[in-house]
C-alpha cells in the first residue's frame, strides 16, 4: 500500500500542505472560496509541527493494525476496502475520543465546529496522490510504496 | 473448522475479523445472550441522553454476519460447559458442539446487598436493555429525581444522561471524591465543580443502606448516615466484575476473571476468552487484573481469534485507559495516576484561567502514567511512549508544554515512528 | 537617526481578493518584507528589505503577489543614472565598500550576441544527432607532440607516456563554488548532477567537506591564495587540481566569504574560527613569478604522483594572452580563463563592474597566441563568465576553447533569481547561505535533478547545432573560428576575435 514518508530535513516550514489540505477538505474545493467564503472554516486533517527551524507534517499513518480501528467504540472508524486506508465515518462517530488515546501519533483532531467528531487524514479518497505530496514545494513529503 | 464465540461485543467482533482475515471458509457460529447485532455498549448512555437514535447503537454494519459468513444466535444464553464433550448448553436446552471456542461473555453489574434492590424502578446500567427499561419507566411513572449510586465512569455517564433529561439527579459516593479508579485528586475536582455547576448533587463518603418502597415502586433512598433521599428512581453505576459464572462449574480456572495464558487461551486446550471476562497482565502495576476497557477486548479478541486459526500472536498485556468527556470536559487518563508508592516523579501543570490540566508519572525515567484534562489531543503521543517504555529523561521538560508533539521527541525515534509502516500491535 | 534616502528597489503588489491570509509569504521571506497584521487579520508588505527574489510570488498558493521595480523615478539623466545615485546613498550611509553579489549585471557590448553560427546547405550536409552517433566526449589535458607506436603481434601498442586527463562526456563543467559561499545542500546536488553526467566539479577556496570525499571523482581541488581546507587528504581524494591566481568577478583581489556565513561546518572544512570573515590575499604569497607559479605547480604533481592534471585558473585581464602562455609553460594542464561576467558570492561592486574583459575577446587572443607559439596542444583552454545557453557555448568552443566552466546557470538552474544579495547570508532559495531554516529549502534531490536537466538539454542542442554545421565531434569545432561570423561589429572587433564579418563568405 502506498504512504505518505516525511523527509523533515526538507520540511521548509511553508504549510502548504495544510492549506491545501483544508481546500480538499472544504466544501467548495476551490481555494479562495473556502478561505473567505466558508463558514465555519474546514479543518485541515494533518498535524503541523515546528520547532525553531524544524518542521514537518504529520498525516494519519494508516497503520495495518490500526490501534484507532481497535478502540473506536462506535466502528466509525475503519478500514475502506478499497483503498485500504483508515477512514472515520463522521455520521457514526460520536467524539468519545478513544482514538486520539491510543494514536501513538497523536494525528486525530477533535473537529467540535458544527458536531463532535474526530477528524484525521483520509489520504485524499478518490485523488492518485495526496493533495499534501503534490503541493509540497520541495518533496518534503512523499507518496511511495515501501 | 467450527469456531464457536459465546459473546457478541468488542472482543467477539475482534475475533470474527481476526479469523475471517485468515479463514475464509471455517464455520463461525456467535452465541449472544442478548437479542441485539453486534452493539456499542458505552454508548447506552448516549442513547439514554438522546444524543444517538437506535440506528447508531450497531456497532458494525447491517449485513455484517452475512459477508463474514457468521452464522449468529441472537437472544440466547448459554448456561453450561461440557468440556469433556465439548459442548455448550444453552438454556432452552439445546446442546452446541464446538471445537475451538471463545468465551466472551464481559462483565456483569455489580450489584450490592441492598435492601430493595429488587424493587420496582432500581435499574442497573449495563445493557441496551437497561436504557430501555429506564425510558419505558420515565414514560409510564412521574419521576423527577434519580439517585445513582456510583461516582465512577458508569455513574457519572448515567448521571449526565439523565441530567440531559431534564431530570434531578443525586450521586451518591463510596469514596471521597468521584473517579477515584481513574482520575488523581485534581482531575477529580475540575471534573466536581463541573458536575456540581450542572446541577448536579454529589454526596461522598456514603453509601446506600436502603431503598425505600412507595406504592408498588420506591419513594427513596437511606444513607449509611441515616440521611433519606426521596426519589423515584435508583440506578447502579457502580461497575462490573467479569461474569464467570460460566466456568465456575469447570476445570477453567479464574481469579478475579478467567485466567488466560498470553496467547489468550484458557487452561483448558482450544478454549479461549477475550475482553471483560479475562484477567491479563497489567504491564505497569505488574499484577494480573481484569483491565474492561473497550480497546483492550477488541485487541484480546483479535488475538484469541488468530490463535484460534492456528496463529502464534501473542497478546503482550495492556494497562489502564479511559477517554470520557464529562460535563463538557473532555478528559483522558492512561496507567498509573495514583502516586501512593515512592519512586515515582510527578510532572505537573495546572492552567487556573483555562481549567487545564496535565499530569505525567515517571518511574525511573519512563512514562507510567498520564492524565489530560481539556488539553487531550496529542494524548495518543504519551499512551505510546508507555506501551514503548520509551526513556524520556533526556526530555521530561517538553512533556508538559502546550505545543508538545512528535518534534519534542529525539529524532531516531520520531523516525522509527513516521518512517516505519504505521504501529503494529 | 537620520533619514535614509536609499528607498527600496521593489515593490510587492498584493491582489487583496486573491489573498487568504495563508501567511507562506511571512514565512518564507527572509528579509520579513511581509508582515501578519493580527488585529485586521491581514498581511501588508515592508518593502524596505525586499531583494526581489520572488519566494513569496512563486510559492503564494493563489498567485496573488506580483513584483515589480519601484517607479519612483528620478529625473531622467543619461549622467546620473538611479543606480549611480542609489550607490553613493548607500555609501553615505554605511562608509563602506559597496558590496555586491552574482555576476556584472552593467550594459556593457556582449560578443556572443553579436556572433552568429553556420549551417550546412547542400554540400558538406548536416547531421541528424538522433541518428547519427555525435561526439562531445572531451579530454582536458596537456596534449603530446606527436605519438609514437611500436608494432605488435597483435596489432601496434603506444610508446609515448600520455599526461593524466580529465574525461568528460559534455563540455560542460561546474565552475568554482565554495562551500561556504553556496550551502552544503547545493554542494551535494552539483557533486551528484556531476557524477551523473559525467563531468566535475569544482571545491572553490571552500576546501572540501569530508561527506564528499565519496564524490572525488568527480572533483576538481582548488588551491587559492588563503589555501582554506588544503591539505594532504584533499588533493589526494580529488581527480584534478586548480591553482586559483583570480576569477572574473573580482580580477586582482582575493576571495571573500563573510563572517556571518561562516558556521560550525564551514569553519571545520575551511579551518578558521567560527564567525570570522574568511578573506583570501590578493596573490599567493608565495607566487611572485612565472617561476614560482612553476614551482607550485610541480610541486602538486610530485605531492600526487604525476597522476592528476593541474589546472591554473585566471582572471580575463588585458594581458591575458601572453600570461596564459607563461602558465602553460610553467607546466600547467589547463589553463581556466574567467571572464568579466564571471559571477560571486560576495565582491566590492566597483571591482566586480570595471575590471577585466569579456570572456569571449580572452578565448580568442589566448588561443590564437598558443597556436602562433606552437604551443596550443600543451594545455585544454577552459572558459568561464557568464555563459547563458548552449549557443554561448557552442560559440565559445568555436573561438578556441576546449570545454567551458558555468557557474551562474547552474545556480539559476536549482532556484537563483539573480537578487544578487549572496553577501547577505539570506538567499531565499538555500543557495547562498548557511541558515539551517533557509538552506533546507534546496532540496538535493530536486537541486540535482534539474542540473542534470540542464546539461542534458545544453548537450542535446550542442548537438543539434553541430549537426547543423556538418560536424559530428565537438573536436572538430574547437577554434573552427569559420563557423562564427559578426554583425554589428567593427573592424577592430572581428580582427582580436579572429573571425569574418556576417555576409563574407569563405
Amino acid at each position: 500500500m502506498k504512504r505518505i514518508y516525511i523527509h523533515e530535513e526538507y520540511c521548509i516550514g511553508c504549510r502548504l500542505c495544510e492549506i491545501h489540505c483544508l481546500v480538499r477538505h472544504s466544501e467548495s474545493k476551490k481555494i479562495v472560496k473556502a478561505f473567505k467564503e466558508e463558514f465555519p472554516r474546514a479543518m485541515s486533517m494533518l498535524v503541523f509541527e515546528e520547532e525553531g527551524y524544524l518542521s514537518f507534517a504529520l498525516q494519519c499513518r494508516h497503520c495495518e493494525e490500526a490501534p484507532c480501528v481497535q478502540a473506536c467504540i462506535t466502528g466509525a472508524m475503519h478500514r475502506d476496502e478499497e483503498t485500504n486506508a483508515v477512514i472515520c465515518d463522521q455520521d457514526k462517530c460520536v467524539g468519545c475520543w478513544m482514538c486520539i488515546m491510543v494514536c501513538p501519533f497523536g494525528v486525530i483532531k477533535r473537529d467540535t465546529e458544527t458536531k463532535q467528531v474526530a477528524s484525521k487524514c483520509d489520504l485524499c479518497q478518490g485523488e492518485d496522490v495526496p493533495v499534501c505530496v503534490q503541493n509540497c514545494p520541495n518533496e518534503a513529503i512523499t507518496f511511495e510504496e515501501r | 473448522m467450527k469456531y464457536t464465540i459465546i459473546g457478541n461485543s468488542a472482543a467477539a467482533i475482534g475475533a470474527v475479523e481476526a479469523i475471517r482475515s485468515q479463514d475464509d471458509s471455517g464455520e463461525i457460529m456467535v452465541i449472544s445472550r442478548e437479542p441485539y447485532r453486534a452493539y456499542s455498549r458505552p454508548l447506552i448512555t448516549y442513547l439514554l441522553a438522546g444524543h444517538v437514535d437506535e440506528a447508531r447503537m450497531y456497532y458494525r454494519d447491517d449485513n455484517f454476519y452475512e459477508r463474514m459468513g457468521v452464522r449468529p444466535l441472537l437472544g440466547k444464553k448459554a448456561s453450561a460447559l461440557d468440556l469433556d464433550e465439548r459442548q455448550i448448553e444453552l438454556e432452552d436446552g439445546e446442546q452446541l458442539g464446538f471445537e475451538k471456542l471463545l468465551i466472551a461473555v464481559g462483565g456483569s453489574p455489580i450489584v450490592p446487598q441492598v435492601d430493595g434492590a429488587h424493587l420496582k424502578g432500581v435499574f442497573t446500567m449495563m445493557e441496551w436493555d437497561d436504557t430501555k427499561k429506564i425510558q419505558q419507566y420515565l414514560e409510564t411513572y412521574p419521576v423527577s429525581r434519580v439517585v445513582v449510586i456510583g461516582g465512577g465512569l458508569i455513574g457519572l455517564k448515567a448521571a449526565e444522561a439523565l441530567n440531559k433529561l431534564g431530570l434531578e439527579v443525586t450521586v451518591i459516593e463510596l469514596i471521597d471524591r468521584i473517579m477515584s479508579a481513574n482520575f488523581d485528586e485534581k482531575a477529580s475536582e475540575i471534573v466536581q465543580r463541573r458536575l456540581i455547576q450542572k446541577g448536579i448533587a454529589l454526596v461522598t463518603q456514603n453509601t446506600v443502606e436502603r431503598i425505600l418502597q412507595y406504592k408498588n415502586r420506591i419513594g427513596g433512598v437511606v444513607l449509611k448516615d441515616h440521611r433519606r433521599i426521596d426519589c423515584q428512581m435508583v440506578i447502579f453505576g457502580i461497575g462490573v466484575h467479569p461474569n464467570i459464572s460460566l466456568v465456575e462449574d469447570t476445570p477453567i480456572e479464574y481469579g478475579k476473571g478467567i485466567q488466560v495464558d498470553e496467547h489468550m487461551q484458557t487452561t483448558v486446550k482450544d478454549v479461549y476468552a477475550a475482553g471483560d471476562v479475562v484477567e491479563v497482565r497489567d504491564v505497569l502495576l505488574n499484577k494480573v487484573r481484569p483491565i474492561a476497557i473497550w480497546p483492550n477486548a477488541y485487541k484480546q479478541g483479535w488475538v484469541a481469534g488468530c490463535n484460534m486459526v492456528g496463529g502464534r500472536k501473542s497478546y503482550p498485556g495492556g494497562f489502564a485507559m479511559n477517554s470520557i468527556e464529562l460535563f463538557d470536559v473532555p478528559t483522558i487518563s492512561v496507567g498509573i495516576l495514583q502516586n501512593g508508592e515512592n519512586g515515582f516523579e510527578v510532572l505537573k501543570h495546572f492552567d487556573r484561567k483555562r481549567d487545564v490540566y496535565k499530569k505525567i508519572m515517571l518511574r525511573d525515567g519512563v512514562i507510567v502514567g498520564a492524565i489530560l484534562v481539556r488539553d487531550i489531543d496529542r494524548a495518543g503521543i504519551y499512551t505510546g511512549l508507555i506501551r514503548e517504555q520509551i526513556n524520556v529523561s533526556g526530555f521530561r521538560d517538553v512533556l508538559l508544554r502546550e505545543d508538545f508533539g512528535l518534534i519534542s521527541l529525539p529524532k531516531e525515534y520520531r523516525k522509527h515512528l513516521v518512517e516505519g509502516e504505521g504501529v503494529y500491535l | 537617526m537620520s533619514l535614509s534616502l536609499y528607498t527600496s528597489e521593489f515593490r510587492i503588489e498584493r491582489d487583496l481578493e486573491r489573498c487568504i491570509v495563508c501567511q507562506v509569504c511571512v514565512r518564507q521571506c527572509a528579509n520579513d518584507c511581509h508582515v501578519f497584521d493580527v488585529d485586521d487579520d491581514c498581511v501588508v508588505s515592508n518593502e524596505r528589505n525586499c531583494v526581489g527574489c520572488h519566494r513569496c510570488a512563486t510559492l503564494c498558493p493563489t498567485n496573488a503577489i506580483t513584483i515589480t521595480q519601484n517607479p519612483n523615478d528620478y529625473k531622467s539623466n543619461a549622467n546620473w543614472t538611479a543606480r549611480a545615485i542609489k550607490n553613493i546613498y548607500k555609501q553615505a550611509e554605511s562608509g563602506g565598500v559597496l558590496l555586491t553579489g552574482m555576476g556584472c549585471d552593467r550594459k556593457l557590448p556582449s560578443y556572443f550576441d553579436r556572433m552568429l553560427l553556420n549551417a550546412s546547405q547542400v554540400t558538406n550536409p548536416s547531421i541528424d544527432p538522433l541518428r547519427e552517433p555525435m561526439e562531445l566526449r572531451t579530454h582536458l589535458g596537456s596534449k603530446p607532440e606527436r605519438v609514437t607506436f611500436r608494432r605488435t603481434k597483435e596489432g601496434y601498442d603506444l610508446t609515448t607516456v600520455l599526461s593524466p586527463q580529465l574525461v568528460i562526456e559534455t563540455p560542460i563543467l561546474f565552475s568554482a563554488m565554495s562551500y561556504g559561499s553556496i550551502s552544503y545542500n547545493a554542494c551535494l546536488a552539483l557533486a551528484t548532477a556531476a557524477r551523473t553526467v559525467g563531468t566535475f566539479y569544482n571545491t572553490g577556496e571552500g576546501g572540501l567537506h569530508r561527506d564528499f570525499y565519496p564524490f572525488g571523482e568527480n572533483t576538481i581541488a582548488q588551491v587559492a591564495s588563503g589555501r582554506f581546507g588544503v591539505h594532504a587528504e584533499y588533493l589526494d581524494v580529488a581527480a584534478a587540481i586548480e591553482i586559483k591566481i583570480g576569477q572574473g568577478a573580482k580580477p586582482g583581489i582575493g576571495g571573500h566569504l563573510p563572517g556571518e556565513k561562516v558556521s560550525e561546518e564551514i569553519s571545520q572544512t575551511r579551518m578558521i574560527p567560527v564567525g570570522t570573515d574568511a578573506i583570501s590575499p590578493a596573490p599567493h604569497h608565495d607566487i611572485y613569478s612565472i617561476e614560482d607559479l612553476r614551482q607550485l605547480i610541480f610541486a602538486l604533481k610530485e605531492a600526487t604522483g604525476y597522476r592528476k592534471p593541474v589546472s591554473v585558473k585566471i582572471a580575463a585581464v588585458h594581458n591575458v594572452a601572453p600570461i596564459a602562455s607563461g602558465i602553460i609553460r610553467a607546466g600547467a594542464d589547463i589553463v581556466a580563463i574567467d571572464g568579466l561576467r564571471g559571477g560571486t558570492g560576495a565582491a566590492p561592486t566597483m571591482i566586480r563592474d570595471h575590471v577585466g574583459i569579456p570572456i569571449e575577446l580572452a578565448i580568442a587572443a589566448v588561443d590564437r597566441r598558443l597556436r602562433e607559439e606552437g604551443i596550443r596542444h600543451r594545455a585544454s583552454i577552459i572558459a568561464g563568465g557568464g555563459f547563458r545557453n548552449s549557443a554561448d557555448i557552442v560559440k565559445a568552443i568555436a573561438l578556441g576553447a576546449d570545454a567551458v566552466y558555468i557557474a551562474t546557470s547552474a545556480l539559476v538552474a536549482m532556484g537563483c533569481h539573480l537578487c544578487q544579495k549572496c553577501y547577505t547570508g539570506k538567499c531565499n532559495w538555500g543557495i547562498a547561505t548557511q541558515d539551517p531554516y533557509l538552506t533546507r529549502r534546496l532540496n538535493p534531490n530536486i537541486a540535482q535533478r534539474r542540473l542534470v536537466n540542464l546539461l542534458r538539454g545544453w548537450s542535446l542542442e550542442i548537438k543539434e547545432m553541430l549537426g547543423g554545421m556538418g560536424i559530428n565531434a565537438i573536436e572538430s569545432l574547437r577554434g573552427n573560428r569559420e563557423h562564427l561570423r559578426g554583425v554589428g561589429m567593427t573592424q577592430n572587433e572581428l580582427d582580436i576575435l579572429g573571425i569574418k564579418g556576417a555576409g563574407e563568405a569563405w
